[in-house]
């Protein structure tokens, strides 16, 4: 007889993550808990508030730098407001409205992929046209007209950001519970009397969770690229509120005196940005490997 | 593709157009009154209706909405609030200057991000691969605004080489073209990279190197040609980024195109010209996804369908 188990391979290093984690990812979702820490606690680990004003201490370089102290460690701003506190609370700003946008979007294209699924007919025509509708869409500038025209509120501007990318949440939940309605356990489900609400949400949906968390770690990024991006542009978080997209937007003015003002944020966002990403490819390679590429 | 296909999808791309125009027409008209917009909520009323007759913003929504339609299918898209100028020739002069942004986007990024994603695809695991892709995944996640700053903080002010705003010579694309196009270099690279692998495991790839192919030829015969074809699928995608990437650039650089007009009109609430661009994006947009479609299926009818659809489920 052929043993059919193969020999184990031998392992690479020494040691090994857990999980096939990478060194990336680890690092990754470091930064990212540190980011969801600061987004928490950034009144507890602010030095100041994040509006409050010295105008004798303006424009002060951050520690590194000949003429920094600790009394402001990434330096100060035009109005001598400490940008470090202001980088705390700029972040709980930026993750809170792309945590908010993100969940709305997700919740919006999951129940219409579910009502396109289980209605099918007119709905799903319907939802199958506004998925092509959305797809098509300049959405950015469209987001930046309405936040134009009906003025600047965070609930509306998160609304807006919320919109974004339902489409990709809906084709994934909609394809997915078309397959899933043909196989065995939802048949077997429904002959035993099981109701929609409980089909879907008891069954489908954790048969389809990888994927849709999959597709939300894909579509984080672009979230708060579009929140800092409107942001930057002035058309979003509106001052005293200070988010990481206004603060790089008008550090820009004192790019020439003092890029601190401007880079801290910038870095941050390129920082979480990429973390996110990465982290999403390596739970895009785990959880679903045919949905990569 | 059969006949009847692509008439549906012309209709539905007609459709997606005038869907996109009511949407248009709701949300700006929806969104207050732009005669106290324009002269302050202060003034006094009978000025303000005098300026609402005047704009036609007096009349009910419907009306207007009517008015709106027959208005546009006689090519009239109002006047610009601000200087009276006829809207769609205010957005048009400028049309050729934010097209000449992205054209010369679209060859750097192209030049850039395809052989950049072969070379990672033929090296697959190895460093050049993971070279290549750590660059992209970084590109992809730069936002165009920080690109931008660090441009200019490094290069003009550091050496002053270059200017940082303006339009009309050739070093006056330089900055804005390496803003716009390291995403989309970035975006290439990547999809380049899998439309590759996915066709190097094709069992044709096999065939054609076991009997006796060498492997350079099959890859330029075999490989090549076929990875151009799922390319073509992200022309769409593609056009809708560069116009974001245009709004945002554009007015950093105070490059006078398409993208910076939409923002100070927007800022400036002159309904007429947001309108007109919307419109223009979005008849963009759907005009390039509609050639893509067909294009794919001109391209390869055998699995065009099969692979759009696989796409579309998965792909962004």
């Amino acid at each position: 007889m052929i043993d059919a188990t193969e020999p184990a391979a031998p392992p690479r290093h020494a040691w090994r993550l857990p999980l096939g984690l990478t060194p990336g990812a680890v690092l990754s979702l470091v930064w990212v808990v540190v980011m969801l820490i600061i987004a928490i606690g950034a009144p507890l680990l602010a030095l100041y508030d994040y509006d409050q004003i010295d105008l004798r201490g303006r424009l002060q370089p951050p520690v590194w730098l000949p003429g920094g102290d600790w009394r402001h460690p990434l330096g100060s701003d035009d109005l001598g407001r400490d940008v470090y506190s202001r980088l705390l609370f700029s972040i709980r700003t930026s993750v809170f409205v792309a945590i908010v946008g993100t969940v709305i979007g997700a919740l919006i294209g999951t129940t219409l992929g579910f009502l396109a699924a289980h209605f099918g007919r007119m709905v799903d025509e319907a939802v199958v046209l506004a998925i092509d509708f959305q797809a098509a869409l300049p959405f950015m500038i469209l987001a930046l007209a309405v936040v134009a025209f009906f003025g600047n509120s965070i609930y509306l501007f998160v609304a807006v950001i919320g919109i974004y990318g339902w489409e990709r949440y809906a084709r994934i939940t909609r394809g997915m519970t078309l397959a899933a309605l043909g196989q065995g356990y939802a048949v077997a489900l429904k002959v035993l009397g099981a109701g929609p609400v409980r089909l879907y949400l008891r069954h489908i949906l954790p048969n389809i969770a990888g994927a849709l968390t999959v597709c939300l770690t894909l579509t984080f990024p672009h979230v708060i690229l579009l929140e800092t991006s409107l942001s930057f542009l002035g058309l979003g978080v509106q001052p005293p509120q200070t988010s990481l997209g206004n603060m790089v937007g008008f550090g820009r003015d004192y790019l020439l005196t003092a890029w601190w003002i401007a880079i801290c944020p910038a870095a941050t966002i390129f920082l979480t940005t990429l973390a996110i990403s990465i982290f999403g490819d390596w739970l895009a390679d785990r959880l679903d490997p045919t949905l990569r590429n | 593709m059969p006949f009847r296909i692509v008439v549906q999808k012309t209709l539905r791309a007609i459709l997606t157009v005038l869907l996109l125009v009511t949407a248009v027409f709701i949300v700006l008209r929806l969104s207050g009154d732009p005669a106290s917009a324009l002269l302050g909520a202060e003034t006094e009323q009978d000025v303000l209706e005098a300026l609402r007759q005047k704009l036609g913003v007096n009349r009910s929504i419907p009306e207007q909405y009517i008015a709106f339609l027959g208005e546009i299918a006689q090519g009239h898209f109002g006047r610009s609030y601000l200087d009276r100028r006829d809207a769609l020739e205010t957005v048009m002069e400028r049309v050729p200057r934010t097209l000449l942004l992205m054209g010369v986007t679209m060859v750097v990024a192209l030049a850039i991000g395809i052989p950049a994603g072969i070379a990672a695809a033929l090296s697959q695991g190895r460093w050049l691969d993971r070279g290549i892709m750590m660059l992209a995944v970084a590109g992809f996640c730069l936002p165009g605004f920080v690109i931008a700053i660090l441009l200019i903080l490094l290069l003009s002010v550091t050496w002053g080489l270059l200017p940082t705003t303006g339009y009309g010579t050739a070093k006056h694309l330089v900055l804005p073209v390496i803003t716009m196009a390291t995403h989309e270099t970035a975006v290439f690279a990547r999809y380049t990279r899998s439309a590759m692998l996915q066709v190097l495991s094709q069992p044709y790839m096999r065939t054609a190197l076991a009997k006796g192919l060498p492997w350079p030829r099959a890859v330029r015969r075999h490989a090549l040609p076929n990875t151009a074809i799922p390319l073509v699928t992200i022309g769409g995608f593609f056009v809708g980024s560069m116009i974001a990437g245009a709004v945002i650039t554009e007015s950093i650089f105070a490059w006078p195109g398409v993208g910076r007009l939409f923002v100070t009109s927007v800022a400036l609430r002159d309904l007429p010209v947001v309108q007109v661009i919307i419109m223009l994006a979005g008849i963009s947009m759907v005009v390039t996804n509609l050639t893509v479609d067909l294009l794919y299926g001109w391209l390869d009818p055998r699995i065009g369908a099969l692979l759009a659809k696989r796409m579309k489920g998965t792909d962004r």
